[in-house]
Order: C-alpha cells, then sequence, then structure tokens
C-alpha cells in the first residue's frame, strides 16, 4: 500500500519525515497536510510524532532507527529529546551520538536486523548502532555512493537500491542483508531513494512526482500488496491448473 | 600477441530497472530512470529556438541583410548563407550544442529557405539530448541603401573640382601617379574630365574632405567649398545637401617662366622680377638663375597676388652649350655659371635679322652649372626672340634681360633612338573601368577620356610627363613605376615610319597601340627640333650623365593586378 505525497511542495519527502515499523516522525510545517497523510494511514498502529531535531525539519535526514531504537545526533537538543522520549512507545530505546557526520539518516539505512552504514563512521558510533538497535552492522557503499542512506530504503521484505547498482553488487548487498533488493527510481526518474521514499514493513510513502511504475515496483519490492505477483502468478497457475486437469 | 583488457566480472557490471514512465526495461545508464521515448516526450530541447525567422534580400545587387547594418553576398545554399541564417537563432542556441546544420531544397520561387537543425543539450543529470528540427526562414525582398542611392539618383554626395587654368596635361598626369602612389582615390566613385581639370565624385562628404586635403598637400592651390541644399525635414530639423569643393592649383608650373611685379618681388626678398619655377610641391619655388637667388612662395601668398607665367614649356629651344665656367657660387645642387649658348637650329634669315652683328652665340648665365658640359644641349627661352604681353615684363629694364635663360639639360640623342621603356605607370581609369566611357578611354588615366579633339595633346603631354620622369630623379622618387616586362625584338619590321625597335605588343591590338605611342614620340620629336636632324647616322654616342632608371626602382606588381596590355588603352590612337 503506497501513497503519494508532498511536503510543501517537495517531493522529496524522505527528508523530512522517518517511518519505522515502531513509530514515524514527521516534520513540522506550516499546514497539518503532511502530517494529516500520515496520521491517516498510521494513526490507529503506531504513534505519528511532529517534531523538530536540533531546530531544523530536516529530521528524516538527521535520525536513523527502527523499531528497536532511534538514534539522534549530538546537535539535538534537551528539550527535544525529552519530546521524543515522551512521545515514543517505552519498548523503543533513544540514544544520542556524538559523530562526526551528523546527518544520520544519510549514512545509516537498517532494517530491524541488519544496517549499511558510512564507511567512514566511528567505531564507537557502529557499536551504539548494534547495540541500541540490535542489529548486524556492515559498512558498505552502494553503487559507489557512500551516503547508504540516501541511496537506497530498506525494511524487512525487500530495498530498493539506487538505479546504478550493478547486478554483482546487488546480490553482494542482498546475500549480506538477506532481503531481495531492487534497483529503481523514485520521483519520477530519481535516484535518491532515500529523500523520495519512505517505507516499512506495511506501507509506504513516495514523492508525489513517482510515477504509476515506480510505486508498482515499490509495492513489488516491499509486499505492499499482501501478496507479490509471483503469488498471484502461482494462484492463477494453480487455479487453471484445477480447472483444466 | 592481441592485447586484452581486464574487465572485472562484466557481465555482472550492468543493471537494469524500469523507465519510470512506461515501465520498460532500460539499462539505468541514461541517468535520468526514463527510456529514450519517455524522455524525448516530456522534454523538448528545441524550446526558446523559433522556428521561423525572416531574411531581408536585396533585388537590385542580389545581397542579403546581416544585421546590424551590414549587406553580403551569399550565393543559395553556400556557407555564407547558413552563417547568415544560423546567426539570426544565434541568442537561443548559445544555451544548446549545435551539432549540425544544412540546407533543405526549396524552390526558389517560394521565397522560403528551410535549414535542418540538429541541436544537443544536457537535461537532468548527466543526460545529453540531441534533437534535429527544421528552421524555416521566410525572404523578404526590398532595397539596400546603397540601391535605394542608386534608383533615386543619388549617387554621389559630394565632388571636388580640381582646376589648373594651364594649356598641357601636365600637372593633372603627375597628380595622377600621386593619387595613385597614396591610394588617394580610394572612396572615389567617378572622375570625369572637363575642360581644364578633373571632378572626383564621392558618396560620402569626408571622402571628398579627405581628397581635398590631400591635394593641398601636394600642390599649392585654393579651396572653395560650397553646398547645395537637396532636402530637408523640418520635422526632425534634417538636411539633405551636396557638397562641392573646387580646388584650384596655381596655374605655374615647373620651368615656367615668371616675371613677377616689381613691388612683390621686392617684398620676396628684394628677388629679381625674371625668376623661373624650379620646383612646385606643397609650394612654388622660384629661382633667379642670374643670382640663384631662391623664394618660396605658398599657395596663401600666391592667391593674394596671383601672377601668370610669362612662357611656359612649350617655349623652350634648344641650346648647345659651347663653353661654360662656374663663376664660384653654388647653392645645394645649383651652381653659377658663365655660359656661352648658340641655337641648335640657327636658321640664316634669323641671323640676319638679328643685326646685332653676332654670330648667333649668347652669353648668359646658368644656374646648371654642376650638370652642363661643353658640348651639351639644354632648353632654355630665348627672350630677346620672345614676344611677351606683359605690362610686368615691359616694365623691367630692357638692359638687364639677359638673351637667354636656361632651363633644363636634355637629351637628345638618347631620344632620337626611339628605345623601349622598361617600365610603365599605372592609371586610374584602368581600375575605375567604367564601361560606359569604354569606348572612348584612351589609357592615359583619367585623362584623355574625352577623345576626339585633344587627344593628339594629351598623347604629347603624356610623351613629355614620361621623358620628364626619366630625367629627374626627384619627380620620380615620388611615384611608382612598375616594371615592364615584356621587351623582345619586333621582327616584323612593319613599321614603315622608324626602323627603330618598337614596343612589341602581345596582340593585334597591343601593337597598334604601340604604334601609336612611337608616332606621338616622333611627333613630340618634331615640335621640340623644329627640323628633324638629316643626319640620323651620328647620333650613335650615349648620354653618360643619363639618369637612368635602375631596375631596383621598379615595382613588379602590375601584371599581378590583372592589368594587362589589351585591357589599356580601349582604342588606338590615330
Amino acid at each position: 500500500m503506497a501513497t503519494r505525497t508532498q511536503f510543501e511542495n517537495s517531493a522529496d519527502i524522505g527528508v523530512f519525515a522517518k517511518l519505522t515499523n515502531a513509530y514515524c516522525l514527521t516534520a513540522v510545517a506550516s499546514s497539518s497536510n503532511f502530517y494529516s497523510v500520515f496520521e491517516a494511514e498510521l494513526a490507529d498502529v503506531i504513534p505519528v510524532i511532529h517534531t523538530t531535531i536540533a531546530g531544523t525539519r530536516i529530521v528524516g535526514r538527521l535520525c536513523a532507527g527502527n523499531r528497536h531504537g532511534l538514534l539522534v545526533p549530538s546537535t539535538t537538543t534537551d528539550q527535544e529529546l525529552q519530546h521524543l522520549r515522551n512521545s515514543l512507545p517505552p519498548a523503543v530505546a533513544i540514544q544520542r551520538v556524538e559523530e562526526r557526520l551528523s546527518a544520520l539518516g544519510n549514512v545509516i539505512a537498517c532494517n530491524d536486523y541488519v544496517a549499511l552504514v558510512h564507511p567512514d563512521i566511528d567505531r564507537e558510533t557502529e557499536e551504539i548502532i548494534a547495540d541500541t538497535l540490535k542489529v548486524e552492522v556492515f559498512r558498505q557503499t552502494v553503487a559507489g555512493n557512500v551516503l547508504v542512506g540516501s541511496y537506497c530504503a530498506l525494511t524487512n521484505q525487500g530495498g530498493l537500491v539506487h538505479p546504478k547498482t550493478p547486478r554483482a553488487e546487488l546480490d553482494e548487498l542482498s546475500s549480506l542483508l538477506q532481503i531481495p533488493l531492487v534497483a529503481g527510481t523514485v520521483n519520477r526518474g530519481s535516484d535518491v531513494i532515500g529523500a523520495g521514499l519512505v517505507v516499512n514493513d506495511w506501507c509506504a510513502f513516495a514523492g508525489l512526482d513517482t510515477t504509476a511504475t515506480e510505486i508498482s515496483v515499490v509495492e513489488a519490492t516491499f509486499r505492499l500488496q499482501g501478496q507479490t505477483s509471483a503469488a498471484v502468478i502461482n494462484e492463477m497457475r494453480d487455479s487453471l491448473i484445477d480447472n483444466y486437469a | 600477441m592481441v592485447l586484452m583488457d581486464y574487465e572485472p566480472s562484466a557481465q555482472g557490471q550492468e543493471s537494469y530497472i524500469l523507465c519510470a514512465d512506461c515501465g520498460t526495461v532500460i539499462s539505468s545508464a541514461n541517468g535520468a530512470g526514463l527510456c529514450v521515448g519517455c524522455l524525448r516526450n516530456s522534454i523538448d530541447i528545441t524550446e526558446g529556438i523559433p522556428k521561423e525567422a525572416s531574411l531581408m534580400f536585396c533585388r537590385g545587387c542580389e545581397r542579403w541583410s546581416s544585421p546590424p547594418t551590414a549587406w553580403v553576398n551569399a550565393q543559395p545554399e553556400s556557407r555564407e548563407l547558413l552563417a547568415l541564417c544560423l546567426k539570426k537563432i544565434s541568442r537561443p542556441l548559445q544555451k544548446v550544442r549545435l551539432i549540425d546544420a544544412a540546407f533543405i531544397w526549396t524552390e526558389p520561387h517560394s521565397r522560403r529557405i528551410k535549414i535542418k537543425i540538429t541541436i544537443q543539450k544536457e537535461v537532468l543529470a548527466n543526460t545529453v539530448l540531441q534533437q534535429t528540427f527544421v528552421l524555416v526562414f521566410v525572404v523578404h525582398t526590398g532595397q539596400c541603401p546603397a540601391c535605394t542611392k542608386l534608383a533615386a539618383k543619388n549617387t554621389w554626395k559630394a565632388t571636388v573640382q580640381v582646376r589648373q587654368k594651364v594649356t598641357h596635361k601636365r600637372t593633372f598626369l603627375w597628380l595622377e601617379q600621386l593619387i595613385l602612389k597614396h591610394n588617394a582615390h580610394k572612396d572615389t566613385i567617378n572622375i570625369n574630365e572637363k575642360r581644364d581639370g578633373l571632378d572626383f565624385f564621392y558618396s560620402e562628404r569626408n571622402s571628398a574632405i579627405k581628397m581635398v586635403e590631400f591635394l593641398a598637400g601636394v600642390v599649392p592651390c585654393r579651396v572653395k567649398s560650397s553646398e547645395q541644399l537637396i532636402s530637408s525635414e523640418k520635422q526632425s530639423n534634417t538636411a539633405n545637401y551636396k557638397f562641392t569643393y573646387s580646388v584650384e592649383i596655381v596655374p605655374v608650373c615647373k620651368d615656367d617662366l615668371v616675371c613677377l611685379p616689381s613691388s612683390q618681388a621686392k617684398s620676396w626678398g628684394n628677388i629679381t622680377p625674371l625668376t623661373i619655377c624650379s620646383r612646385v610641391g606643397n609650394s612654388m619655388h622660384l629661382l633667379d638663375p642670374m643670382t640663384l637667388q631662391q623664394t618660396d612662395v605658398t599657395a596663401p601668398v600666391y592667391w593674394r597676388g596671383p601672377f601668370e607665367a610669362l612662357a611656359t614649356v612649350t617655349d623652350l629651344v634648344e641650346f648647345v652649350v659651347l663653353d661654360i665656367e662656374p663663376s664660384g657660387p653654388v647653392r645645394g645642387k645649383y651652381v653659377l655659371a658663365d655660359a656661352q649658348v648658340t641655337r641648335t637650329t640657327p636658321t640664316n634669315a634669323e641671323n640676319d635679322q638679328d643685326g646685332m652683328g653676332d654670330d648667333g652665340t649668347f652669353h648668359t648665365r646658368t644656374h646648371l652649372g654642376a650638370i652642363l658640359q661643353p658640348g651639351d644641349t639644354v632648353l632654355g627661352y630665348h627672350l630677346t626672340k620672345s614676344n611677351f604681353n606683359s605690362d610686368h615684363y615691359e616694365s623691367l629694364d630692357a638692359g638687364r634681360i639677359p638673351d637667354v635663360i636656361l632651363v633644363r639639360k636634355t637629351y637628345p640623342n638618347r631620344r632620337r633612338k626611339a628605345r623601349p621603356r622598361n617600365w610603365k605607370l599605372r592609371s586610374i581609369a584602368k581600375e575605375a573601368e567604367d564601361v560606359t566611357d569604354g569606348a572612348n578611354t584612351l589609357g592615359r588615366g583619367a585623362l584623355g577620356r574625352r577623345g576626339g579633339v585633344d587627344q593628339k595633346n594629351v598623347e604629347r603631354d603624356y610623351e613629355l610627363f614620361l621623358r620628364d620622369l626619366e630625367e629627374d630623379k626627384e619627380m620620380r622618387a615620388a611615384v611608382n613605376l612598375y616594371r615592364h616586362d615584356e621587351i623582345k625584338k619586333d621582327a616584323d619590321g612593319d613599321m614603315e615610319m622608324d626602323a627603330a625597335p618598337a614596343k612589341p605588343g602581345s596582340g593585334m591590338r597591343g601593337g597598334k597601340q604601340r604604334r601609336g605611342k612611337a608616332a606621338a614620340a616622333m611627333e613630340v620629336e618634331e615640335d621640340l627640333q623644329g627640323v628633324q636632324d638629316a643626319d640620323g647616322s651620328e647620333a650613335d654616342d650615349e648620354e653618360e650623365d643619363f639618369p637612368e632608371i635602375g631596375v631596383d626602382e621598379l615595382l613588379e606588381h602590375f601584371e599581378e593586378m590583372g592589368m594587362t596590355d589589351e585591357l589599356e588603352g580601349g582604342e588606338e590612337v590615330n
């Protein structure tokens, strides 16, 4: 189930929102449209939280997290930290990270079990990631880009990566992450997947420019329709075989 | 041995994605995430480039307008025309890369020019799109300003009328060479010969003023300018004038005898009133041959009290130097000397009438002491045999007037053999050759075009002018002489008038014309000598001090200018 939306006329919604299986963060906008879209989809299941990080609206790029925890950069104020702590479910750990590469959303791409990180990230940060998010951490690049968080979107079901990722690298990453990976685009040909798409195990939000083809790729990749196309074909074949047998 | 590049697992390096628009599988290499078809559909790189424009074409001169003001010649489907067309869309083309441009054939009467243009432009990130489109030009016909002017018969805007009130044309022949040398006729659109002078026509007033300034720089003259109102517009306060500059050259030439009014002579350094004009440049130099006293008369000074020549070159008669003795004073190249001369063609009758009891020998003082030797021939004015109609001359003390004033050394032996010249001159007529006048053109430059009556005089003057050039180094230095290569013996020998080797022509016409020239030379000879010397065989001795024209003085480019002998004249002389 994928929804198209935009943040104040910008299709790069991944910059302004962070979605995990346990919570959703959205930036504070002048109107509530953006927030409402998320709320309409998610409010029954997980908390949707209005927040700023370090006084900015680019919450999606500054923090990283999964259902086990949330990492925020060192520039986050105490007040924001307190607000987040109050809003997040108690099972989610929240941790401030002293890291030179402070845009954690750009340098960390993770699901609930594994994380790809920027090759130059601190060893201590790496440990914090592993402890807080309860993931296995791999230092990796995606199609030659070190900003793994920007160029891929991962869930426990699958992952969408930079369109120029070669087949061999796709296979390598896929075996690391133990999920199927697809190279693709969002926002009508944009290769910054992390900026154009926020996704968790059951729903996805894409930028308003995203075409139907791209939506279908996203839905197939992240298995958002409840059943894959392969499953549909299998089902059809089964019924056909059943009919003509 | 075959070198093979190492390519790490080439088959795993490509990646495929679905086109964002149509969903077909494409290689992700183009960076846009779209297939070529979708990319082309969504982005138009020719946006902002006009697909239709117009060109101005002048019907009269068949030139194209090249904004802002130029008009250029260009053949259909030529490079120049393509450049002109592309210039029309140069501004929008700056934003894209021009790959190719070619004409598409169109029927000329359709007044359309079609150009197929291929451009490239980078779109999105790292994606270069190439597109081809057709640009249509509508050809508008009109008139360029030059043709408008021509159609309105408004061809000239300024004219320079150069006049010299003398009987011969030598000054103008000389002026023509000066003009050619300094390229002063560059902007001249037409030259007309008028009585006593030439008219130069210009399309711009500035060019005429330039010409006038040039003339004022090389000859003593006075200029009067006037203007004629052609049209005026009161609204915009503009007026259209034609300008006329009247340039009158001082009517005294080199070697002329001048008798000054005594008051004027006194004020000019108390020079003797009877002087000869030794040189005419920017100003006029008067020389008293008896004392070597000189005075320099500038044009303004002359026009304050104009005087005429008492006798001119045509009045010169030939003398033979019997004896010469320098008497001391030297001034520049002039050396004062006492000379004893006699007429080369004495007639007994004249001697008898003389009544002076002399033997036809005259004693005089001359400034030519440096170059005259006993036995030399010299030209001079025979004052006692002349009858001048001048009040100033009458008022002179008759006892102080010399019998003879010697002016210039000549080289008759040299002349007797009509030897070919190894040099020639350019002329303006050849360059500004107008078809209408072609039949009457004589080939003497701007002069002699009227043909008919004074053709003979012009031929004569031209021959004399050439001789002047040959005999005067200073004069020669101021003009361009060109080498005349085709001198060879003429084997025909069909020239009945003289057996001397004549200049051969490359064709029938050239030959005829040469004969005409030779005839002119002969005539001049007769004029000067009065009676042809009966004894032609003795003239074998060369003049040693003849100022030969060295080959290094001659320029070579004459033939390369496309001026062949056939074009030179037009019609033969006789």
